[in-house]
């Protein structure tokens, strides 16, 4: 691990004042804050992360989960995963959440994870964690290996010619679902972004995950409020049977009324560069009976643009099943 | 009387003969991290921190660490995670290093009463938190119940995963859990064990939970 000078701030200002130094946060920033350390810390230990300077936030009063005003939910940058996956309102109100939550990594994992962290949560793929090897993400310019190397296990959504990194996240896939929006504070105030427009594709930056700025710190996520009568599943296929990450996933927040759909969001995970939304299979359910036939036509909707590699073709077939099953567990409960 | 676990020359474990009688190696290892003096202070230089007792460590900043009810006084690289901490500066080495990236749990210890990977966590993110480790739990002439549960069921064949296996199961007793073996196995999935003695260690786990 190379050298670092850790701070703790007094307060976010002083957080984010020291953050806005940095020449990026994206890949390789020299400046990072740390919460839970629970993927940071990891990819100091492989030299993939090398920041200069370490800011700690897990002291600063980000740790709240609120309701908001609208009847929504707050949740503050540095909840632990675990608390809030055993949030009563959480439980009662997004229970496509707190499954995805608790589908994720391990009990002592989730004890230290963040929210913020999970939504920052860095890919597995083996080129990009061994330092030895080439990475787009890693080193721009220096190509993927893992598109003619080892890929089981990586994306088939969202890839370019550049990367076919899978985003791991559990969390991020239900929040999607949970249309859920990202309050960032930075040197130049306050904003609010969409899900859908926190991540970004690989394309030819795949070094560039998310929209964040030096100096942008997250500091919670609220959720809409919730839709009377949706029913919600997180579903997840992995190798084995726990603390493993998805081979595909999908978060299903749904409603039905007189046999219909009429109201659904879909997202899936495992299988995209980012927390994979997929407004195909929400528009393919709506106005429809709420049958196999049509589950089926949805899955085959999400998975129209998918792009196999030489070793993940299984994944698309995989994810069509598993939207399909969670359709059906929502539907039939 | 009980055996002092630091036990001096006179009762020599494995690990004061490795300490006494290492090779060059291994006292490099240990001058890695030293304790500082007990009365080090934030304001003091680094230069006068570096106490006879060992070298100066560049960059290195202060810490109380507060371990098993005893609060420490050190000096720490900012590197140092909490698991190499507390097995090379507080000299607990119940602690197990195994993977080093939070995927075995062999490291798993409790801070403020939950049970975390220690690998992955800096000792500096921990000053002045409640931190137990397996020499906090029990001693061999008072183990806590699922120590002794551990034995009675052969919870472990190498033991070099078990007390990470042991504090897992003390927090899980605190924790939303199913009554059956399935429910135990999935909050237990963090800790590997590759001796594969995990049918004794979910049979251990719910002994003790059957009895509190």
């Amino acid at each position: 691990m190379h050298t670092f000078e850790f701070i703790r701030p007094a307060d976010p200002a002083a957080a984010i004042a020291t953050a806005a130094q940095a020449k990026t946060a994206q890949q390789g920033a020299d400046v990072r804050f740390v919460a839970g350390g629970t993927t940071l810390i990891d990819l100091m230990k492989l030299n993939v992360e090398t920041p200069a300077r370490l800011i700690d936030i897990n002291r600063l009063p980000l740790d709240k989960v609120e309701a908001t005003p609208s009847g929504g939910l707050k949740i503050g940058a540095t909840v632990r995963n675990s608390d809030l996956a055993h949030h009563p309102t959480v439980q009662r109100d997004y229970a496509v959440l707190s499954q995805a939550l608790l589908a994720g990594a391990s009990v002592q994992l989730r004890n230290m994870a963040t929210t913020a962290g999970n939504l920052l949560q860095r890919t597995r793929c083996m080129y990009f964690r061994d330092t030895a090897m080439p990475c787009n993400k890693r080193e721009p310019g220096t190509g993927c290996p893992a598109i003619t190397g080892s890929n089981r296990t990586l994306a088939v959504l969202g890839t370019s010619e550049h990367c076919i990194a899978t985003n791991p996240s559990d969390m991020c896939v239900a929040m999607a679902a949970l249309e859920a929006t990202i309050h960032v504070q930075g040197a130049k105030g306050s904003r609010a972004i969409s899900f859908g427009d926190f991540y970004l594709l690989p394309g030819s930056t795949p070094n560039r995950e998310t929209v964040l700025e030096p100096g942008d710190l997250v500091t919670h996520v609220t959720l809409p409020p919730p839709r009377s009568g949706s029913k919600q599943v997180y579903l997840k296929l992995r190798d084995r049977a726990s603390y493993e990450f998805a081979l595909a996933s999908a978060a299903v927040v749904i409603t039905i009324a007189g046999g219909n759909v009429t109201h659904a969001r879909i997202a899936l995970g495992g299988v995209g560069t980012k927390p994979w939304r997929s407004p195909e299979a929400e528009a393919a359910l709506l106005g429809k009976p709420a049958n196999a036939a049509n589950f089926r036509k949805a899955a085959e909707a999400a998975m129209r643009d998918a792009k196999p590699q030489s070793e993940n073709k299984f994944k698309i077939e995989l994810a069509k099943r598993c939207l399909g099953h969670a359709l059906k567990m929502a539907t039939t409960s | 009387m009980r055996d002092d676990p630091h036990s001096g020359p006179s009762n020599p474990t494995r690990r004061t003969f490795l300490l006494t009688t290492g090779s060059s190696a291994a006292g490099t290892i240990i001058a890695a991290c030293v304790p500082a003096q007990a009365n080090t202070t934030a304001g003091q230089s680094d230069s006068a921190a570096a106490s006879a007792d060992g070298p100066n460590i560049e960059g290195a900043v202060p810490i109380t660490l507060r371990v098993n009810g005893k609060d420490h006084q050190l000096r720490i690289d900012p590197r140092t995670t909490l698991l190499d901490c507390l097995r090379e500066t507080v000299a607990l080495t119940g602690t197990k290093k195994g993977c080093d990236h939070g995927q075995c749990g062999a490291c798993t210890v409790h801070v403020n009463g939950r049970r975390v990977n220690s690998c992955l966590s800096l000792a500096l993110m921990h000053d002045g938190e409640e931190i137990t480790t397996i020499e906090g739990l029990g001693a061999p002439d008072a183990l806590h119940p699922m120590q002794a549960a551990f034995v009675a069921f052969d919870g472990y064949q190498c033991g070099y995963c078990t007390s990470g296996q042991i504090m897992s199961a003390v927090a899980l007793l605190k924790e939303p859990c199913g009554p059956d073996d399935a429910a135990v196995k999935e909050l237990m999935s963090g800790n590997i064990c590759r001796c594969g003695a995990y049918p004794n260690i979910v049979a251990a786990i719910q002994q003790v939970r059957k009895n509190t």
